[in-house]
């Protein structure tokens, strides 16, 4: 087991200088610093000035074990507008993301464990059906349509919760305000995240019905309910694990948008800020942080996943 | 890594060629009417096929049956339906009807164009990774997990941000971003395929490599990209709305379904104005969904051990 961990440890290793190089690839690619400088109250030699400052005249793989120094050492740069450090602002924004991400992610497997389950169970029923098609249609409507329709009926027909925001201006907040304000993003990304997860959990839990252990316990005669809800449930926790770990990317992606549309003071709403502006730095040390982020889920997810299933082979 | 079980799923399903079916009439009949019989079955799936023909029609024939140009002012600004204009017209006197034609056009072009992007890079490099095996596999593997290690959208976005944003722009970012799952996908299955005897026997009879590839391997695999291809497909169309949404994709004065959405974030189109977002959205759904449903019903009526 241990040897196992260290291996998938060793081969997320390169993965991860992959992903910092890719970084800092589309970082140049986007364009030096310097052209924030240019204008016409600035000269030439300013900016020669400041490209040595910045170490901008040195190779570019120079540049990068520089940045990546940097990088070790806790520093991802500064932003473009603000002069903030680009770490300091993404821990100032993170906690209203996470809160999101987490209370949705919840919900989802909170909808997503029983109707697959039941789903499966009851496969070919008019329930099946019905809850394969919902799963279909969660799939399909884009979030921000979603957010759209749930916004006009909540908010301008029934005026019942508030369209944006984390807390009502000019109060102090407290849970239940901010609570009200995440009830329809929560709904959004659940509902989307929900529809593929569905379907998923629904084939995982038919296979693992139709394995011989289930039809020895079948046999045995101790009912259907205990089969199903002792013996085959634990097995579903694996395809649980696996659902989890690849919600975390759709995750990231779907705050950015969904951030947007309900004004959500997250690292989503700073991201789409900092993209309209060009602030390259912000934007690829958001980018880098989750690709990690996404990277450790990935490789904990495996560790659970074998730790879960003593038949998975470690090789 | 995790998706290892899923790619296991998808190769469950091998070659195409090999149909073996229970039925006793399998002898007059095709593969490509076996399919075809299977894919009726799933009613919801010949709905949605019918339901794409004609959106897809629709779109194809946007020049011929829109009413007005879709980018010149046609009427008053901001009217509701009526009988001269069908939707309606948007905040310059715009026919959205004619509009959501031409945005319809632009979306699904966006979208199968980037899945055909995607699809043809994930199998070059799923190929190779493979076949090859060793050091090639290693590498193209490890490349593949950097690039899903980003959110997908995220880097959409930041690739938008970067080349400005615009009708082949947004495909090609859209068709290079998307690849790693067919690559995946496309590799499990060569993986399984490589220990074939009619492959092995290629290989020992010394037949070229290309001759192995592209005539005995690749063929055997063309099911289940295309299953996979659909989901691509929908993915990508939502893709493009998202971006075209957020005032990063398709832009202004040519329409897409996601930019006709983008006037929505003001509160007066939100409430008063439903002629101008209800109608993208809608059209949005009813693509994605249909795709989807195709999408499954093929994966049905193309798996070899389907029976039925």
């Amino acid at each position: 087991m241990g040897k196992y961990i260290l291996k998938r440890i060793l081969i997320a290793l390169p993965v991860l200088i992959g992903i910092t190089i890719i970084d800092y690839a589309i970082m140049c690619l986007a364009g030096s610093p310097l052209e924030m400088l240019q204008g016409p109250r600035v000269s030439q030699a300013a900016v020669e000035a400041k490209k040595i400052a910045l170490g901008l005249d040195k190779p570019i793989y120079v540049q990068y074990f520089v940045w990546l120094g940097q990088l070790l050492h806790g520093n991802l740069g500064y932003s473009m507008k603000s002069y903030q450090s680009v770490g300091s602002m993404i821990a100032s924004h993170l906690g209203p993301t996470l809160l999101l991400m987490g209370v949705s992610l919840l919900v989802s497997l909170l909808i997503s464990v029983p109707a697959g389950i039941y789903s499966a169970v009851h496969q070919y029923s008019k329930g099946d059906y019905a809850v394969v098609t919902a799963s279909f249609l969660g799939s399909s409507v884009p979030g921000f349509f979603l957010s759209l329709l749930l916004v006009w009926l909540f908010t301008v027909q029934l005026g019942w919760l508030p369209s944006g925001g984390m807390t009502t201006l000019g109060t102090e907040g407290g849970a239940a305000d901010v609570a009200k304000h995440m009830v329809m993003p929560v709904i959004v990304l659940a509902f989307s995240m929900a529809g593929s997860n569905i379907r998923y959990i629904r084939s995982a839990m038919l296979e693992i019905l139709q394995q011989d252990y289930l039809r020895t316990a079948k046999a045995k005669g101790i009912g259907r309910s205990r089969v199903i809800y002792k013996h085959a449930l634990r097995n579903a926790l694996v395809p649980v694990i696996t659902v989890i770990g690849m919600e975390i990317p759709v995750l990231f992606g779907g705050a950015v948008i969904i951030e947007q549309v309900f004004s959500w003071p997250g690292l989503g709403l700073m991201t789409m800020s900092a993209i309209s502006n060009r602030d390259y730095p912000v934007i690829m040390g958001v980018c880098l942080l989750s690709a990690i982020v996404v990277l450790i889920s990935n490789l904990v997810t495996d560790i659970l996943y074998a730790l879960a299933d003593p038949t998975i082979q470690l090789d | 890594m995790i998706l290892k079980k899923i790619d296991e799923k998808y190769s469950k399903e091998p070659s195409g060629a090999a149909v073996s079916s229970s039925r006793k009439d399998i002898h007059s009949e095709s593969y490509l009417q076996t399919v075809w019989r299977r894919f009726k079955r799933h009613h919801l799936a010949s709905v949605s096929l019918a339901v794409l023909v004609v959106v897809v029609g629709a779109a194809l024939l946007a020049p011929v049956i829109a009413p007005y140009d879709p980018t010149e002012i046609a009427g008053p600004f901001a009217e509701p339906p009526s009988k001269k204009f069908w939707l309606g017209t948007d905040l310059i006197g715009r026919d959205v009807l004619s509009r959501l034609l031409y945005a319809t056009r632009i979306s699904l072009l966006v979208g199968v164009m980037a899945t055909l992007i995607s699809t043809v890079i994930g199998v070059i490099l799923g190929l190779s990774a493979g076949y090859f095996g060793g050091a090639a596999d290693m590498i193209i593997m490890r490349f593949t997990d950097m690039v899903m290690s980003f959110p997908y959208i995220l880097l959409v976005l930041v690739a938008a941000a970067i080349f400005k944003p615009g009708l082949w722009n947004i495909i090609l970012i859209l068709g290079f971003v998307d690849w790693p799952g067919i690559a995946r996908l496309v590799r499990g299955n060569v993986l399984n395929l490589r220990e074939t005897n009619f492959v092995k026997s290629s290989i020992v009879a010394g037949m070229p490599l290309r001759h192995i590839l592209f005539s005995e391997i690749l063929p055997n695999t063309v099911a289940p990209i295309l299953v996979y291809s659909t989901s691509v497909l929908a993915l990508s169309i939502l893709d493009e709305a998202a971006l075209s949404f957020l005032g990063q994709g398709i832009q202004p004065p040519d329409a897409s379904l996601g930019n006709m959405l983008n006037g929505a974030q003001s509160l007066t189109v939100l409430t008063s104005q439903p002629w101008l977002w209800i109608p993208p959205g809608v059209m949005i759904v009813v693509i994605v969904m249909a795709i989807n449903f195709i999408g499954d019903a093929l994966r049905d009526a193309l798996d070899p051990n389907g029976g039925r």
